[in-house]
């Protein structure tokens, strides 16, 4: 059993931190891993990256876009409850290494998990520049915590709310021009890391994206989170979950990720009947 | 001197079933069970040879007559008494095992009729006791003070674990997932092995004291030299062949192509077939095709029929003749409906605009020369390309050695394969205290060979632990 000690909603409440017990994995976990949760007995596995860990307190931070059923599931847990299962750490650590100057680009809940990865590349010396992005204002996430994790941080929302009016891929062409970028790290939606690595192909600068197919077990046994990288099936799970973009089918991912749809509504219809019964 | 009287020649007793058009439509046993009358009636039969074959057909050299004799008298708790001194999971090798290769082949009624059906009468008396619990607990030697660490909890693990604690060691089992019991439990489907029974062998090990760790991914939550730091004296590896293979051919990756591994995992382990009650999915097929025929193949099909499917159809690239799978699986499956397509192989999957599998495109085949393990190869026939409609895809033709344990563990032996060098005879390692058994040293094989890796692994590390390495 795994206890959540604090919580907290970010992004009007679609967007859900939970700091949770799990000192074995908390003291292990290195950036760019994740973990697998399941809520109860009758629930799901369900994968999430663990956006902090503190290794003294013995605590993992995950911060989870609500999307179906058993993230709205996850959302209805409070402080004290518990996760009966949390599996980890898992997948490949990102390779942190001082490249020069590194631009990370982050949307949606991708954030959360871009958060880890531009701290540590900043920590091994990196000049770590930062572009965020969400739908509206108050759907964005961790905008202090990239500040401090970067150099220099740049925001934009699509509807000119606050920051730069438009996508991410804006702001970042605009720093790909000035040039001498070493490495762009680009985590968000499917349709956000696809468009990051067309841009970035066009500039020749590598380019590192965090994949999120669906998955089982984590550990390579069910083939479930196969994804076609450089023409070779991988799974993610235990190839990933970062690879280099320039290399990725993103279009087979986005079709694979639509695998459920039919039975996710009637899993959400199901769970939304029961809560408010 | 007058004639003998001649003994009434009794049949072999029938296992009950469920009729096979209901069946086919729930995940409830397919057998279910014998009667005490009809089991001693069957132990009758057994002529309790003095130099038994049986007993050389059991890979785990169980007292066949022996229990049988018991049987027939009545004496179910002695009986399974005598079991348990070989085979500690015998309610699930009663289920599984392939008899008609193993004991039952070399039954000396056989020769003329039919074998005893020794696993039938297996499953009774494991049954039996798991429902009247009136055996008594088997001895506990005195605590030795050692600490051994088993590495999976599939049958080679759970005779591991078993094992050694009665002979007074301390043991820990570590589990990748959320549940024990390996395959048994992920992927051999309810309808032919009730997970209670699987739970409830492992709750008999917890309460002899073994403890039980899920959710621990050695190699990941935890490495061996971890391990041994945490001052385990032996650690036992029976990690199972648990990656799955693919055919590599175009189109494997659009939805609605499972490996059998994740198939009758999102199934069994993650009890799809109770979904929505239960929160994971799996792709409900109209029109379904399993490429493989074994055991494997055969109980992938038939949870397609049971998850509703109107067609299941094996796709076999050999012949009848060839089919691995338990004799009981196949005549199962036809039973409730299963299309088989013999000498037949996949080239291309073919898929609609949305990415979701439509069919396949094959080959037809002839046999050929036999090749190294025995079986004649198939050889494509030229010109003899077909395409078959299917709504849903299972690949069940074969597993491979998982490389994430052994990839993060140094200095461990591997064959070219990727599988475990272990001595055949005890199970030992490259490394030293490390002993390995089950599938992920012989491949994909069965339960009762499993087990017996584990218990020859036991006994070496009772020596090395007593005696040294
Ligand atoms: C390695 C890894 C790390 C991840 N880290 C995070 C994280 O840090 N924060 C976070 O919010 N999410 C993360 N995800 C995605 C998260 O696992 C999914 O959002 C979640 O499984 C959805 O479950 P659900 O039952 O609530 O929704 P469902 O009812 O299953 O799905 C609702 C919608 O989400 C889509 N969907 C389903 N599964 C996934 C998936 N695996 N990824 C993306 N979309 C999906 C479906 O197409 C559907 O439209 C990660 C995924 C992976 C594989
Ligand atoms: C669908 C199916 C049907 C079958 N039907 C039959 C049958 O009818 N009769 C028969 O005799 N045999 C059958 N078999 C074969 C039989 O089940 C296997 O040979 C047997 O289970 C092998 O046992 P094992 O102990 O080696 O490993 P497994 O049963 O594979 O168990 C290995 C365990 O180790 C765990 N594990 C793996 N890696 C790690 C790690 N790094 N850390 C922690 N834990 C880990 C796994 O999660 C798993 O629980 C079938 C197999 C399948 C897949
Ligand atoms: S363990 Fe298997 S092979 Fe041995 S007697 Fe029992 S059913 Fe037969
Ligand atoms: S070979 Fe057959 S008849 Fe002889 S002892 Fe074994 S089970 Fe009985
Ligand atoms: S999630 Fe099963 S292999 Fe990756």
């Amino acid at each position: 059993m795994f206890k959540i000690v604090k919580r907290e909603e970010m992004a009007q409440g679609t967007v859900i931190l939970n700091e949770v017990e799990a000192p074995l994995i908390a003291k292990k976990a290195k950036p760019g891993q994740f973990v697998i949760l399941k809520a109860n007995e009758t629930g799901e596995r369900i994968p999430l990256t663990m956006a902090d860990t503190d290794p003294e307190k013995g605590t993992i931070t995950i911060i989870y876009m609500v999307v179906g059923k058993s993230t709205a599931l996850f959302r209805d847990l409070k402080v004290g409850d518990v996760y009966q299962d949390v599996i980890g750490p898992l997948g490949k650590a990102t390779h942190l290494e001082e490249v020069g100057k590194v631009v990370c680009v982050g949307g949606g809940t991708g954030v959360a998990v871009l958060h880890p990865i531009t701290r540590a590349l900043k920590e091994v010396g990196n000049g770590v520049t930062c572009i965020i992005g969400a739908r509206t204002k108050d759907l964005l996430i961790l905008e202090k915590e990239m500040e401090a994790a970067s150099h220099e941080l740049q925001v934009c929302t699509d509807d000119g709310s606050y920051g730069h009016h438009g996508f991410v891929t804006e702001v970042l062409k605009d720093v790909l021009e000035e040039g001498d970028i070493q490495l762009v790290v680009g985590i968000g939606p499917v349709p956000m890391m696809k468009a990051v690595c067309n841009l970035t192909k066009e500039y020749n600068v590598k380019t590192l994206v965090s994949l999120n197919p669906i998955m089982i077990d984590g550990t390579g046994m069910c083939g479930g989170c196969r994804v076609t990288v450089g023409g070779k099936t991988k799974f993610a799970c235990v190839d990933g979950p970062e690879f280099d973009g320039h290399e990725v089918n993103f279009d087979e991912l986005m079709l694979r990720l639509q695998a459920y749809l039919e039975e996710e509504k009637e899993s959400n219809d199901h769970y939304c009947n029961l809560s408010n019964a | 001197m007058a004639d003998k009287p001649k003994k009434e020649k009794i049949p072999r007793q029938p296992m009950p079933e469920q009729e096979s058009k209901v069946r086919a439509k729930n995940f409830d046993e397919v057998p279910t069970g014998q009667s005490p009358e009809a089991a001693m009636k069957e132990a009758a039969r057994c002529i309790q040879c003095k130099k038994p074959a049986c007993v050389t057909g059991c890979p785990v050299g169980v007292d066949i007559p022996g229990f049988i004799k018991l049987v027939k008298e009545g004496e179910f708790t002695q009986a399974i008494t005598k079991v348990w001194e070989k085979n500690s999971l015998p309610a699930v090798c009663g289920r599984v095992c392939p008899q008609e290769l193993q004991c039952e082949e070399v039954c000396i009624l056989g020769k003329k009729g039919d074998p005893v059906a020794i696993g039938n009468l297996e499953r009774f008396v494991a049954d039996y006791e798991r429902q009247n619990k009136k055996a008594p607990p088997m001895e506990k030697a005195a605590p030795s003070g050692k600490r051994v660490a088993v590495v999976g909890s599939g049958p080679s693990g759970l005779t591991v674990a078993g094992d050694l604690i009665l002979k007074g060691h301390d043991v820990t089992i570590y589990e990748a997932f959320h549940k024990p019991g390996g395959v048994l439990v992920y992927g051999i489907p309810e309808f032919r092995l009730p997970k209670e029974i699987v739970f409830s062998e492992v709750a008999g090990l917890e309460a002899m004291g073994a403890e039980l760790e899920c959710n621990a991914v050695v190699g990941r939550s935890v490495t061996l030299e971890e391990l041994f730091e945490q001052d385990y004296d032996a650690i036992f590896l029976g990690v199972g062949a648990g990656l799955p293979r693919f055919l590599n051919v175009p189109g494997e990756n659009l939805v609605g192509i499972f490996s059998a591994n994740e198939y009758l995992t999102r199934s069994n382990l993650m009890k799809a077939y109770l979904f929505p009650e239960y929160d994971t999915p799996v792709i409900k097929g109209k029109n379904v095709i399993t490429l493989g025929a074994g055991n494997v193949a055969m109980d992938s099909a038939r949870t397609a029929l049971r998850l509703g499917a109107k067609k299941s159809r094996i796709v076999y690239r050999r012949s009848r003749d060839e089919v691995p799978a338990r004799g009981a699986e196949v005549h199962h499956a036809e039973e409730e409906g299963v299309e088989f397509h013999f000498l037949t192989a996949p080239t291309k999957f073919l898929g609609n605009e949305k990415g979701r599998v439509t069919g396949m495109e094959g080959l037809k085949m002839e046999l050929g020369e036999p090749d190294e393990s025995g079986r004649r190869s198939p050889i494509p026939i030229e010109g003899s390309e077909f395409e078959l409609e299917c709504d849903l895809a299972i690949i069940a033709v074969g597993a491979g050695p998982n490389p994430l344990l052994t990839q993060s563990t140094e200095g461990l032996k591997l064959n070219r394969w990727g599988y475990i060098k272990a001595d055949e005879r005890t199970g030992k390692t490259s490394k030293k205290a490390i002993w390995a058994g089950g599938d992920i040293v012989t491949g994909s094989a069965t339960v009762i060979l499993a087990m017996g890796a584990g218990r020859a692994a036991a006994d070496s590390i009772h020596e090395y632990l007593t005696l040294g390495w």
